[in-house]
């Protein structure tokens, strides 16, 4: 059963006159979006206190451990101090754009939240373009980081703002094409569809491992990837290249404004990672998830959180790349493997042959893009490294070196 | 309660009001495009018409091509527009004038343009649905197969055209050595 057909059905028994089904339903409709939509605000909350947690672990430190158990208070105080800051805004600074960029861009992040299935039942709004709309969502967080750096009147703004363009238009194409992957196995949009799809039956038992991480791994891997460049997170993090560009294109924002953006990333790397759960790793999908629906709920957020902690690992063990580096990965190897993935997996899903046999073929499809992929990258890393050794070596050597052999370590 | 001397007008459903904002949007957007004194505010304008124009398919039941207008249109037509506008110097900062020499003659276009539309959309007999479409699953897919049966040649051909831009594109940014 739905939540919103139980929430009506809640609001008839208490009494509501069956002619006023149009506010029943607005009523309704407003509940779950209140909820879900301040839900979010204080899980980010939450996400700010791991990330410090994790990252100071790796780092070998302690965190934040002085305000409330395990310092869990200590991101509410610091939303307070943001709050409390004084509101500035630069002299010659466009009003218009400068004031609704930070609303955008939460906004383009929470409007997520409706197609995300948190459990049987537990969705928002299950719409029949439930993957476009995750997809088109995307160019309001563009928006946001172009009228962002626009609107603040400040070169390194600007800068910032090109960059987080070029990025994120960059790396919505492999993200976008990774993301059907999952969408022609089932034949459908509809998020709810896609978790369902991912059950396992072993008799009548659903065991709820039919993830299509196992049979997709070139998809998850390429749309993770992407997934960590759309949402700014490291090594993609260089619209926030401190030695190069301060601060981004929120470096004129302050108190709430600059803690909305904040806000936005934060969100925005956890609702990827649900997307990564819904369509990958099963959804809600877990064992006995079929028989106790509570279970349902538990498993998505163990997952996401697990995506999360992931994303944290790698921030506090990568180096940022270059952007030369960014833009070849995503033009040069993403765009022509997913699409060479895509192709290869439309053919093979319509080839005369047994079920098993096209999944079987399917998963070797995706294990030799991984394999490409991981090659390609070894590979340049490796001429990447001979190149900086000669930069970095004296002058008085130029012309004397000899050529590094392959076996030198490099 | 005492008689009214006119009868109150109907009261205004849910869709429309949702219409009414929505069209509100698109009216304000387009006019923010013609009037705003900066160009930049005339893109911010053009988007957020797009985004009306997207919001009036949402309420007409086809998400479909409203979510595909704002992934094409808000996406990546307008990110365009503003690049393009970014890029050029001095069009950016400080203030235009919305007018020229062509204002008079882009008036009566607009108006004549206004006049054959309106007319065009009054005489055309729109076909009405019965029930309200509940599965927007089988138009998509109708719409796939459209593609790939009855369409093909057209769609190929659109396939072709934008292969050639994209590849003429990529000639004309390439560095020259």
């Amino acid at each position: 059963m739905n939540w919103s057909d139980a929430l009506i059905q809640l609001q008839y028994d208490l009494g509501a006159p069956q002619e006023l089904s149009w506010l029943v339903e607005g009523v309704t409709y407003f509940i779950g979006a209140f909820v879900i939509a301040n839900a979010a605000l204080v899980l980010a909350l939450l996400l700010i206190w791991i990330t410090r947690k994790v990252i100071s672990r790796i780092q070998d430190r302690i965190g934040p451990n002085r305000l409330g158990p395990y310092g869990l208070f200590q991101t509410v105080a610091d939303a307070m101090k943001l709050l409390s800051k004084e509101d500035i805004k630069p002299k010659s600074a466009d009003t218009l754009s400068y004031f609704i960029a930070p609303i955008l861009s939460v906004v383009g992040v929470l409007m997520a939240l409706a197609v995300i299935p948190f459990g049987a039942g537990l969705i928002g709004a299950d719409l029949n373009v439930g993957v476009l709309y995750l997809v088109a969502l995307g160019s309001i967080g563009i928006m946001a980081a172009l009228m962002a750096g626009w609107g603040s009147n400040n070169k390194y703004a600007l800068l910032a703002g090109f960059r987080v363009v070029a990025q994120l238009l960059s790396y919505e194409i492999p993200m976008v094409l990774a993301m059907f992957a999952p969408v022609l196995l089932v034949g459908t949009m509809r998020m709810q569809e896609l978790s369902q799809a991912q059950s396992l039956y072993l008799g009548p038992i659903n065991l709820g491992l039919g993830w299509f991480v196992f049979l997709l791994p070139g998809a998850f891997l390429i749309y993770f990837i992407a997934a960590l460049a759309e949402s700014e997170q490291t090594p993609f993090d260089l619209l926030e290249a401190e030695s190069e560009l301060i601060a981004g294109f929120h470096i004129e924002y302050s108190g709430m404004k600059f803690a909305m953006f904040f806000l936005a990333q934060f969100l925005n790397s956890f609702f990827l990672g649900a997307i990564a759960v819904a369509l990958f790793l099963g959804g809600w999908q877990g064992p006995f998830a079929g028989q106790v629906p509570l279970l349902g709920p538990i498993y998505f957020f163990a997952k996401t959180f697990f995506i999360y902690i992931v994303i944290q690992w790698i921030k506090g063990t990568f180096p940022r790349v270059r952007i030369d580096q960014m833009m070849q990965f995503a033009w040069k190897v993403l765009v022509p493997l997913v699409l060479t993935l895509i192709l290869a997996q439309m053919i093979i899903m319509k080839l005369p042959l047994p079920m098993w046999l096209n999944y079987v073929l399917v998963l070797a499809a995706n294990i030799a893009v991984v394999l490409a992929v991981l090659n390609i990258m070894g590979d340049y890393f490796k001429r990447e490294q001979v190149r900086t050794k000669r930069a970095f070596a004296p002058k008085s050597l130029i012309g004397t070196m000899q050529p590094v052999s392959s076996s030198s370590g490099d | 309660m005492p008689e009214l001397p006119f009868p109150l007008p109907p009261l205004p459903t849910v869709a429309q009001v949702v219409f009414i904002l929505i069209a509100v949007l698109a009216v304000i957007g387009s006019l923010m495009v013609v009037l705003a004194r900066n160009l930049f505010h005339s893109a911010l304008g053009l988007v957020a018409a797009f985004f009306g124009a997207a919001g009036v398919y949402i309420v007409a039941e086809a998400e479909f091509i409203g979510v595909s207008q704002v992934l094409v249109y808000v996406g990546a037509i307008s990110t365009l527009i503003t690049f393009a506008i970014m890029l050029t110097r001095g069009m950016m900062f400080g203030a235009t004038s919305p007018r020229n020499r062509q204002s008079g003659t882009a008036a009566i276009i607009t108006v004549l343009a206004f006049v054959v539309l309106a007319a065009v959309l009054q005489a055309i007999p729109w076909p009405q649905v019965g029930e309200p479409i509940t599965d927007g699953q089988v138009i998509i897919a109708g719409l796939g197969y459209a593609f790939v049966n009855q369409y093909v040649v057209p769609f190929l051909l659109l396939a072709m055209l934008l292969l050639v831009a994209l590849a003429g594109a990529i000639m004309l940014a390439r560095d020259r050595k």
